[in-house]
């Protein structure tokens, strides 16, 4: 019998088993049963979340309306140089397609999205497509355009070239007030078009707005709340968390009742003279409303995190800055304010990402001055259905909030967030 | 913020101003919930303060809107909805986010970062993007205007808030208590439910508590994938206040806020439990 060698490789289990090979099996059955605990919300979420957005970032680029409504065209003009007319074998296609799709009608949905780029592409389209009985035969390009003058344009082969594609990025281009001109060139819409960036624009100002008027309303309280004695902070934290925990919808619903013209502040105003019965003012339904609901749903949000950094920093610095001679202002510039920073950083991304995506309150108070992109989602999604557009909207803004989320991960790491 | 007795005059001055401007910031905090309760009890049909209110007078007071919300077949059939999906969607999510969570916890987890991230991710995507992409998504399935979807979509919006307070728990949580059980006898099963569970119950609970209220409060996403049939209370004040506003939303209100004051109280025991449990476990 030999004893075993005290290398670790000659070390053994009381089954005989080497104790590394031993130990490598034990972490990986403990491995697989942390994945075994975790995969079925993975799998969960993938289906009912992962997927759904998946699928809606799709749908912004996708395009499958020319391309299955006139396949065989669709094929044909891939490879046009683009230079001259298309030759014959495209418009034989075409007089294919348009065969097949009127027989089976499916020509007018291929009709309506074109009208999209082109306007009277419908009806060309349509009429053409009601006149092939009266065509004799090959060749068919000259006989297309004895039917409508329009085939032998060549901006139209141009656009009916690009829209053939399975995939177009013309959502997006909407989405940022561009379109192509009907040479494939991209430009500006008119004037009286131009919505997207200006709501964008006017969604990041107000955002960065309320972003900041919650930090200088948190900064005092969360500074109290973290310098007060225990009993007495949690007492106030109440206050805090009440308005955290109560529905938005009724944190919504009281500001319309306080500020709207029949409302409480207007009375308040005119009961003290202030303002006279008639010029009340209009403070909701508009920027100023959104500005103020937003505030004050969003201010728990920046109170927290700043808080939870603040109980963190001890007392004793600041006395000690304020023993070696620094005044007031400068301990709490030099001493304190510095400290704070992870905080501030911490609560304002937080409070901006969930700015920027608001729809509810600025829906509901914002009016026509007050209104966020993401309201714009909702038009296409309800009103306009163009859900594209839609799609390429979101998936804008999700890009946003992305990159947020990723400076907000490399700050203080998701593991880190803290609810109430 | 006691004020010391050495402060000058000026500080003294001024830690009083900074105590008045906070007493301030919480008025605009807490300052219009409690606006709303006096006039939800209000006896006419406007949603500001009547002279007679004003005057304390008795009968300018009723409970006339009250007796409207508890007599409408509108909002009775939206508590009903409100608390089938609530209900449905917090267990899925807290089954799920309980597990995921013991998961997570583990030391030998592989890509914890990046589950983490994954799981916590509905809780950062704007409600009005998920909101379309499960419009989308759900039409496709079949699945919108029906109960199986606003329950699943409301699963998706709680797990993250399971998730992370149930993580939170187990990071305090003793690994060799589970051992110690192993190694007296009892079965995995027996150990999980006698040991682990009562253990990390404060945080399964809060987490529950968050994802209810997350379905509960829920607007955007019901907007977009309900149907007539799945009108929850949030989405019958949604079109209380966009179409006709009565004072009912007001009652409805403050009842609310009541629910959240219950929410807030639960939680805050919870947590003391909680805190009292974690210092019976011996310190790692």
């Amino acid at each position: 019998m030999t004893l075993p060698s005290d290398t670790p490789e000659g070390l053994t289990t009381a089954d005989g088993r080497p104790l590394k090979a031993s130990l490598e099996h034990a972490v990986r059955r403990h491995r697989l049963r942390a994945l075994m605990l975790v995969l079925p919300l993975v799998a969960f979420l993938i289906v009912a979340f992962i997927l759904p957005i998946g699928s809606m970032l799709w749908r912004s680029i996708d395009n499958p309306e020319v391309s299955q409504g006139l396949p065989l065209t669709s094929r044909a003009i891939a490879d046009w140089d683009g230079q001259e007319l298309p030759g014959e074998p495209v418009y034989a296609a075409l007089y294919k397609d348009l065969e097949t799709g009127y027989a089976d009608r499916s020509i007018g949905r291929v009709a309506s999205r074109l009208n999209y780029q082109y306007s009277g592409m419908r009806s060309t389209l349509m009429g053409s497509a009601r006149k092939l009985g009266r065509l004799e035969g090959p060749p068919w390009k000259a006989a297309m355009i004895s039917l409508d003058r329009d085939w032998g344009e060549h901006d139209l082969w141009r656009m009916i070239q690009r829209e053939a594609r399975p995939w177009t990025l013309s959502y997006y281009l909407s989405a940022i007030d561009m379109q192509y001109a009907p040479n494939g060139d991209i430009v500006e819409k008119p004037g009286y078009l131009q919505l997207h960036v200006k709501l964008f624009v006017r969604t990041l100002w107000m955002s960065m707005l309320i972003t900041a008027l919650c930090l200088v309303l948190a900064y005092p309280v969360a500074y109290l709340l973290a310098t007060l004695p225990a009993g007495k902070g949690n007492l106030l934290m109440i206050l805090v968390l009440l308005p955290f925990w109560t529905s938005l919808l009724v944190r919504t619903t009281t500001w319309i009742a306080i500020l709207q013209q029949q409302g409480v502040l207007n009375d308040i105003l005119v009961s003290l003279h202030v303002i006279g019965n008639d010029e009340r003012l209009q403070m909701i339904y508009n920027k100023t409303g959104t500005i103020v609901a937003m505030t004050h749903i969003l201010l728990p949000f920046m109170i927290l995190p700043l808080y939870s950094v603040m109980k963190t920093i001890p007392v004793g610095y600041m006395r000690a800055a304020r023993s070696l001679g620094a005044g007031p202002v400068t301990a709490f510039r030099r001493v304190y304010f510095p400290q704070t920073v992870a905080g501030i950083g911490a609560g304002s991304i937080l409070v901006f990402i969930l700015s920027i995506g608001y729809y509810i309150t600025p829906a509901l108070v914002g009016g026509e001055s007050g209104r966020f992109i993401t309201n714009l989602i909702a038009y296409h999604m309800q009103t306009s259905l163009n859900w594209g557009l839609a799609a390429a909207i979101a998936s804008i803004l999700l890009f946003v909030v992305i990159i947020c989320y990723l400076v907000y991960n490399r700050l203080i790491g998701v593991d880190k967030v803290k609810l109430g | 913020m006691a004020i010391p007795s050495c402060a000058t005059r000026g500080e003294r001055l001024w830690a009083w101003c900074f105590r008045g401007i906070c007493a301030l910031i919480f008025l605009f905090l807490v300052g219009p919930l409690l606006v709303i309760i006096p006039l939800s009890f209000n006896a006419e049909p406007y949603f500001t303060f009547t002279p007679g209110m004003l005057n304390l007078q008795p009968d300018a007071f009723s409970l006339r809107w009250y007796h409207e919300f508890f007599t409408s077949e509108a909002w009775l059939s939206a508590i009903k909805n409100s608390l089938i999906i609530g209900v449905c969607s917090t267990v899925l999510a807290t089954v799920l986010g309980t597990f995921a969570a013991l998961g997570l916890s583990s030391r030998h987890m592989p890509f914890k970062g990046v589950f983490m991230a994954v799981l916590i991710s509905p809780m950062i995507v704007p409600l009005i993007i998920s909101a379309a992409a499960m419009f989308f998504f759900f039409s496709k399935m079949q699945l919108s205007q029906t109960f199986a979807g606003v329950i699943l979509a409301h699963t998706v919006l709680g797990i993250p808030f399971v998730v992370i307070t149930v993580t939170a728990t187990l990071s305090g949580f003793d690994n060799t208590l589970t051992r110690a059980a192993n190694s007296l006898g009892a079965s995995p099963t027996r150990a999980f439910f006698k040991v682990v569970l009562p253990l990390v119950a404060p945080g399964v609970i809060s987490g529950a508590l968050f994802a209810f209220i997350t379905s509960f409060d829920e607007v955007v996403v019901v907007l977009f994938i309900a149907g007539p049939e799945q009108r929850t209370i949030p989405i019958q004040m949604w079109s209380g206040i966009r179409e006709q506003i009565s004072p009912t939303i007001l009652a409805v209100a403050t009842l609310l806020v009541a629910v959240s004051v219950l929410l807030l109280a639960t939680l805050e025991l919870i947590r003391r439990r909680n805190e009292r449990l974690r210092g019976m476990t011996p310190a790692e």
